[in-house]
This record gives C-alpha cells, structure tokens and sequence, in this order.
C-alpha cells in the first residue's frame, strides 16, 4: 500500500490556524492527499492518539561542514540528527570550503546533499564572493541554480555601498538577503555579553549596541533599494525597537533568532562546576534575562519571524579550550524543537505560534511548498510528543560535533516520526 | 540622377542658441531639426555633398575625452557645411578641471570661432563653457548628464525606418544610471510621443528613473515585451570592477541582447546601440549584424545629417548670424 493515514493525531498547522484531533492522509510518492476530522482510507494507518501532528520544521540556518570540514558534519550526519530533531528542511549556510559563491557548487550541494541526507537540504548562497564582503555575488544566476537565499555567513559586509548594492541588485530576481548585524569592530575579540557578568569573570564584553547598529543601517538600506532583509539570528530587546520601526514603515524586512537566545540567557556561561561553560560561547553572545524574555514575546507577536538552530557544530577540540579561545557555535539540530517548545511550555509564546515560526513563516520567506498541512502540500510531517520529558545530553546526539548547550537540561518534547515527501525517514516501524 | 542642395531659406528654426541639453530643447525644436536632417539625407547619399552654408564660418571641435565617432562625425558635418574645422584634443589634468575648462574659455574667445562642440567626462562642463565663449555651445556629452545630438540622431534613424515616433514602444536597456545616451534619449523621444521603457539591474537604474515618465523594469525578458525598437547601451567595464554587477557573465546572461531575448519584442522590432559595442557582453554579434533588424550603422550614417542640421541651426540664430566678437 502506497498511502499512509494517520488518525486521531493532534493536528496543528498554523497556514489554516487548525489545532483540532483529526486524520490526514499521504502519499507515499510525496503529498498530502486530504486532512479532515475523520478519513476513511485504504492506507496504512497510525494510531497517533496523545500526539501532535505538525509540518516538518524548516530550519533557516544550518552550517554544515561538507564540503571543506567533514570532521565536524557531514550532509549525512546533519541529515540525520536534523530528521530525529523534526526538520525535515534545513537551509545551509555558504561558510562552507570551497565558500558557496558559485552556480556550479549550488548545484553540488544540491546533488550530492540530496543523495546523501535524509531532509532536504537547500543552499544559501554567498551574496559576497568568497565571503570576502568586496563584490556580490553573481545572484541571478545563483538563484537560477536554486540558492534559496544570500548570506554573509558570520562576516558581516562592513562596506555599506555594497550592502546597498546587493540589496538593490536582489530586487530583480527577489532574492532574499540574509545578514547577520553586528559591527565587527565593536565585537572583536568579546566572547560574551558586555555587562556585570563579563566584568565579573573577566571576559571581554560584546554591547548590544553592535548589533543595533548594523540592523539599523541594514533596514535603512532595505528601505533605500526595496530589497528583502533578513536579520539573521539577532540578540538583543533593543534590536527589536529598530525592527518594529522598519515593519511599522512597511520595509520588507525578516528577522529570526536561534533557539539557544529564546531558551537560554548569559547565565548559561556559569552552569556546570566552576563556569566558563564553552558550550555556552555564542555568537551572538547569549545576553541578559530581559532580552530573552522580550525576544519570546516578540515571537508571540510575530515581530519576530523565525527561530532558526542556528546549527553550527564544532569538534571537542575547538571547544575544551579556556573560554577566550574557544570556538563560538553549539550543534542543535535535535534541540530545536524541544528548545521552542519551552517557549510554549512555560507560556512565553502559544504553540501555534512556535510552531509557526518554524514552519509556515521560514516557508513563505522562502517560497516553499512545504510547512503546511493542507491537501497538496509536501507530505514533510512529523508526529511528536508534547509533553514528553526529554534529558538532553550531548553525548548521545547523532550529529557528528555535541557541542549543546542544552547539555543536561531537562526539556519536553520529543520527535516519534518524521516523513519527508512522504517517506518515513525517522521513528518507529 | 543629381539632387539639387537642400534650400538654405529651410534652415531650422531653432529657440536657443546653444544646444546643451535636450531638456531645454521644445517639441518644435525638435521636429524642425528632424525635418531638415531628413532633407539632408538624400543629399548626403550624392557625389557631390558639399554646401556653402558655413563658408567663412569656424567650427572648434573641443574634446577632452577622446572620442572617434563623434569627433569625426562633427568634423565631416562641419566640411560638408563649407565651415573652417579645427579639432582641439585637450588632455583633462586631474587637478583643477573648472579651472582648465575657464581658461581654456578665454583662449578659444581669442579665436572668434562661431560654433564651439564639446565633450567632457564632468557633468555641467557644457554648460559652464556655454556661460563663459562668445559664440554657440554644442555638447557632444557632458559626463552622465546629456549627449543631445546622439538622442537626435537617434530618433532620425527611427523616422528613417518607422516614419513616426509618436506610439512607439522604445526600450533602452543597460546602464542607466551613467549614460547621457539614456538620459537625452529618454527625454526627446517621450517628447516625442513616444513610450519609453528603461530595462537594466537595479543597481544600474538611477532612483526615481520612473519620474522620467518611462516605465522601469529589472526583468529584461519582461521589458521587452511588445517593443518596437530596443536601444541597447554600453556598458562601461569599469563598472564591474565598481560592483554594480557581479560578473560580465552575469549580466550577459540577464540583461544581453541575443536572438532568444529579441524574441520577445513586436516581431521585426528594431535594434539599436551608440556604439562602440561590447559583442558579446550588452549585444550578440549575431543580432548587431543582422541588417534587418539593426540600425547600428544606420544610426551612424544619420549622425552627419543630423549635426549638420544642428550646425546649420546654430549658425543661423540671431545672436550668431549678427555679432562678431
């Protein structure tokens, strides 16, 4: 039997606003053939009783390894931690080596990602060559290659004229630009965030005000050309001022955060026996309680658009290191999920909100099919455990680095199955 | 079969005694100067092409950006004229230009020319020279700002073909934002009745171009629908190391006219370029050479008539035709 029916499933799809008990249907060969209260169906049937059915998640920001540093992840091993963590889409970042700033590596990653991961993997491409923050990139062709967006990975463009320029040159195909803001120069050498917590243990501080400063002059500069911004993983309350602003003026502007900034704050740094807790060493930094707080509301009111993993994996050795020199990123492919649903667990956000930001609104940024339940769509499902208790533990993460700093925190929710275009490429038999 | 020389008494009457800018050109002007160009045309394709208009008359050629085309195609209208042609080339100097360029002024007062052409690469050096000579101004290109008698010649070439300029669909395509080309063109043939669509990267395309009364597009293939006639730019490749573009390739691939985009405009639609052309970077070879569709070398044949119309305006008007300085 080539067709699957899932029954008495809690079905939640924010593109319908549908929370409701109720049955859907697929195709093995990749859609969605019906969603009601009740189906009657020759299909192989899953009790999904106690279940949430949700789309797959779409993750925005990915940063993957393959090609240039297999040692940390490879399309394999992001592939698999990202269907046991629910994403069954991740967009990978073009930090890669070679940098992806070239059709031809687009269509490579495409290829050789799809052959070898089990959820879908799709490229941003550089918007600078080589990353170099000098020339754009060639994003006509780019985008006629299949780069779903352009990111500056973590360098920002200090150049305001070719911010502007590739922000302008991206109208004529809306392309989306992607850029993190932060101001490379008041962030140099800071580990954390600036204030009586780095005082105290002695580590250079990163101010919230280096990444105002770049999101104000990236809006301004999208409201200049007209061009799509994504502000790309911000940090801090004050940010968000200048992108209700922007909003506010009708700029088509985006804005995402990681899990890590929605679940955790700067005290992070101090867990564990004596602090100094590298796992916690982000970028952007991790910063105080309020910000955490005002970025889940912005969530809830959907100033904020997405939350992304941020997924960055680094070996043990670039992370036992003292603080100062250890490497910035945490691997969060498999916490996502139960990191946003803390969000809905503590009542910061309703889980249709949470679930939106990682479904349906990462899916109309970027023009996808999927992140819908609804007839047609792509069958990318999962069914998931609410409620279920879940110890993180870094040890036992499939992806290849297990730098989390969820690392033994307890969290809800947890991932039973995942399909991709129909295919169960996670969970039970 | 001879032709008799057009008739002097139908000189085109011209309002102004220099010609600057297409902006301050009227519609009468305009089409007073197209009709006697026109009445040039055939007298240009004679033997014998040489009028006495001019004798007696001294036309400087002042360059201070080199240029072959138009330098000889001022030169040649001016002898076909019967005027004395000098051709100055002044090297610009980095330094000091406006104080070059007044200098040079009151040197070129001292030679009492009457028709002084000029080219320069800043913006408004026409009109500062225009302010400070004792005869009439013509810019041959002024920077990005104007290059009028190039728009001229332009819509003569499409007269020359089409008979009418009114209604027509007209798409200039590439770098907008630096080329007088562009600017002078849009304005004389909406003047002319004309639509005019401006089609290039954004990043190309000056803010506000739409105040210009012509519509905007970044998507070539949707720009070129249903036009007449398809003015195709060049592009500087200075620009790309500027990064206005990504790569040559780029933009061939998006913003190039080959056979497949042509494709796209009214059928039998006309296809033009200032020149010198970048084959195979703005313009296929194979739709540049294609003498049913191009006016490339139409348009290069029209800039004689044309300026000759021009000088002959000029030399006409009141403030020239009485005083000597």
């Amino acid at each position: 039997m080539n067709r699957t029916l899932i029954t008495h499933a809690r079905i939640v799809d924010p593109a319908s606003s549908r929370d409701d008990i109720g049955d859907l249907l697929f195709d093995h060969d990749g859609a969605i053939l019906d969603v009601a209260p009740r189906i009657e169906a020759e299909a192989n049937v899953i009790d999904a009783t106690g279940l949430a059915l949700l789309p797959g998640l779409i993750d925005m920001r990915v940063v993957i390894g393959e090609p240039g540093a297999e040692h940390k992840e490879t399309f394999k091993s992001a592939g698999r931690a990202a269907v046991a963590g629910g994403i069954t889409t991740m967009v990978m970042q073009p930090n890669a080596d070679p940098v992806i700033d070239d059709a031809s590596l687009v269509d490579y990653v495409l290829r050789r990602a799809n052959d070898r991961s089990p959820a879908r993997i799709l490229p941003a491409a550089a918007l600078t060559k080589g990353l170099k923050g000098e020339l754009m990139s060639e994003i006509g062709l780019l985008t006629e290659a299949g780069a779903v967006l352009f990111s500056n990975g973590d360098a920002p463009i200090v150049d305001s004229r070719v911010m502007r320029r590739a922000l302008a040159y991206s109208t004529a195909f809306g392309a989306l630009v992607s850029h993190r803001p932060e101001d490379p120069f008041l962030a140099r050498n800071t580990v954390m965030n600036e204030g009586e917590l780095a005082m105290r243990l002695g580590l250079p501080g990163n101010p919230p005000a280096a990444e105002r400063i770049y999101a104000e002059r990236d809006l301004a500069l999208a409201e200049l050309t007209g061009g799509r911004l994504l502000l790309d993983m911000i940090s801090s309350a004050e940010t968000l001022d200048c992108l209700r602003r922007a909003k506010t003026k009708g700029v088509e502007v985006y804005a995402s955060i990681s899990v890590h900034h929605a679940a955790l704050n700067q005290h992070a740094v101090m867990e564990g026996e004596g602090g100094y807790r590298t796992f916690a060493k982000l970028s952007p930094p991790l910063r105080r309680e309020e910000d955490r707080v005002a970025l889940c509301e912005a969530v809830a009111s959907g100033l904020i658009d997405v939350i992304v993993s941020g997924h960055d994996p680094r070996p043990a050795e670039d992370k036992r290191l003292p603080f100062e020199e250890a490497a910035f990123g945490a691997a969060a492919l498999e916490t996502l999920l139960p990191g946003a649903l803390s969000l809905y667990h503590n009542g910061a956000a309703s889980l249709m909100d949470v679930v939106r930001a990682m479904t349906l609104r990462p899916a109309e940024i970027l023009g996808l099919k999927q992140g819908r339940l609804q007839k047609g769509a792509p069958a990318d499902l999962i069914l998931v455990d609410l409620d279920k208790p879940v110890r993180i533990e870094a040890e036992k993460l499939r992806s290849k680095s297990r730098n989390s700093p969820f690392d033994g925190r307890l969290l809800q929710g947890e991932t039973q199955r995942t399909f991709v275009s129909g295919k169960q490429v996670f969970g039970g038999s | 079969m001879a032709q008799l020389a057009p008739s002097s008494s139908e000189t085109a009457r011209f309002s102004q005694r220099h010609l600057i800018a297409i902006e301050d050109v009227t519609r009468d002007d305009a089409l007073a100067l197209l009709a006697r160009a026109e009445a040039f045309v055939p007298f240009l394709e004679q033997r014998h092409k040489k009028l006495d208009t001019l004798r007696g008359r001294t036309l400087i050629n002042l360059f201070f950006e080199s240029s072959t085309r138009t330098q000889s195609s001022f030169e040649l209208a001016g002898k076909r004229m019967g005027a004395d042609v000098v051709n100055m080339s002044v090297r610009t100097s980095s330094v000091s230009k406006g104080e070059t360029l007044i200098d040079t002024a009151a040197t070129l007062n001292a030679m009492a020319p009457d028709l002084l052409v000029v080219r320069h690469s800043a913006s408004g050096a026409a009109q500062l020279l225009a302010r400070k000579v004792s005869c009439s101004v013509i810019n041959a290109g002024d920077g990005a700002h104007e290059h009028p008698t190039q728009a001229l010649l332009d819509a003569l070439a499409i007269r020359q073909r089409l008979h009418t300029i009114e209604g027509l669909e007209i798409a200039i395509c590439g770098d907008i934002l630096h080329s007088r080309v562009a600017r002078s063109n849009v304005q004389l043939l909406t003047l002319l009745g004309a639509h005019v669509r401006l089609i290039g990267p954004p990043t190309l395309m000056p803010r506000d171009a739409e105040r210009w009364g012509a519509a905007v597009y970044s998507n070539m293939r949707e720009g070129l629908a249903g036009a007449d006639v398809i003015m195709m730019l060049r592009l500087q490749t200075e620009r790309m190391q500027g990064g206005y573009i990504p790569s040559a390739r780029e933009f061939h691939w998006f913003y190039g006219l080959d056979e497949d985009k042509l494709k796209l405009a009214k059928p039998g639609a006309l296809v033009m370029h200032p020149g010198p052309m970048n084959r195979g970077l703005e313009i296929d070879s194979r739709v540049a050479d294609d003498a049913n569709v191009s006016l490339i070398e139409r348009q290069v044949r029209m800039g004689v008539a044309m300026r000759m119309a021009v000088l002959e305006a000029l030399a006409d008007h009141g403030a020239n035709a009485g005083v000597e300085t």
